[in-house]
């Protein structure tokens, strides 16, 4: 265990567990609203740990739907740690089994965060990172479950806004070239445009493909300007 | 629990679980091959973006311009002129909310 990166992945993750906290909270408050008892809320907080994915599957329980669409839903909107997960794969020791237990722990913002310039990961980073923003995640489901009725409003709040916010502090750290300027502007683009007409998760899956332009000779050596933004 | 809600939170859990998992499995910690690692460190700047882009414009499935798009927008100049994380997300919070409670 490498403990200074476990230290700073904490220390890095602590702004976001705050926002999962009360984003979390809101979820409990929704989940106890389509039926969950606050227990179930709890749980589902602790074994999935996807926030897009939780409100997409309550989501569809709330429209009225059964619990197959719901899971549809939930996994479309996880599709994206598929890519995230090969990505993040070639840093991980110890063969198959121990690899599929470390992707766990990955959740977009550490996953962005724990990635060197080069395209490698710091896992134990990564694992600082998601460990403080799970405790608050299942910590906040239980606020929101359990006493939740007075946060009767949270977009009222602006609470919706949080996430989004922090992923905008994340992407003025990923702007390190030209190239990474090309494909955010790309992959907020096509994510934009497909947003109407694909379910909720496909935009992200496209978008993140959008790096494939990386393949392309020309595109191998990273254009200049990058280490004056290191 | 609900039969419904008991299903919906076994197979996200398992969904979620196998989706995380074949990345690192198929690839247990061997190297990319060269091309591929330009790919690994580009998918951070379009993902990160398009997470941005879908939550400021999108309501559910539909476009949708509003009191948090331009609470988005906010944080975005505040990030770039400040480079400080936690302003940014109160921006984005603090606008959103102030332009609700001001549209009643």
């Amino acid at each position: 265990m490498d403990r200074d990166s476990w230290r700073e992945g904490l220390r890095a993750g602590a702004p976001f567990a705050v926002a999962s906290f009360v984003l979390s909270a809101s979820f409990g408050v929704a989940a106890t609203s389509v039926g969950f008892s606050p227990w179930a809320a709890v749980l589902m907080s602790a074994v999935v740990f996807a926030g897009s994915a939780q409100f997409a599957a309550v989501g569809v329980l709330l429209s009225g739907g059964t619990a197959g669409p719901a899971v549809l839903a939930a996994t479309l909107m996880n599709a994206r740690f598929l890519p995230m997960g090969i990505a993040f794969g070639q840093s991980l020791p110890g063969g198959p089994v121990r690899g599929a237990i470390q992707g766990q722990p990955v959740v977009d913002a550490s996953w962005a965060m724990a990635m060197g310039p080069g395209g490698r990961f710091d896992r134990w980073y990564l694992f600082g990172h998601s460990a403080i923003q799970y405790v608050a995640w299942v910590g906040g489901t239980a606020l929101g479950a359990f006493g939740g009725s007075w946060i009767r409003n949270p977009e009222a709040f602006g609470l919706d806004a949080l996430f989004p916010g922090f992923f905008v502090a994340l992407l003025f750290n990923e702007l390190r070239d030209r190239q990474g300027v090309a494909v955010a502007t790309g992959g907020a683009l096509l994510g934009v445009a497909l947003l109407p007409f694909t379910p909720p998760g496909v935009p992200l899956v496209a978008a993140a493909l959008v790096a494939l332009v990386g393949l392309h000779p020309r595109m191998t050596r990273p254009s200049t300007g990058e280490e004056e933004a290191a | 629990m609900t039969p419904t809600i008991a299903l919906v939170i076994a197979g996200t859990a398992l969904t979620t679980f196998a989706v995380k998992a074949a990345g690192p499995a198929l690839l247990g910690g061997r190297e990319l091959p060269p091309p591929m690692q330009r790919v690994v460190v580009l998918m951070a700047p379009a993902l990160i973006a398009a997470l941005v882009a879908v939550n400021a414009f999108g309501d559910e499935d539909r476009l949708h311009v509003g009191a948090d798009t331009v609470g988005v927008a906010a944080a975005a100049v505040v990030m770039a002129f400040t480079k400080r994380i936690l302003l940014t997300v109160l921006t984005a919070a603090g606008v959103t909310a102030l332009l609700r409670l001001l549209a009643g």
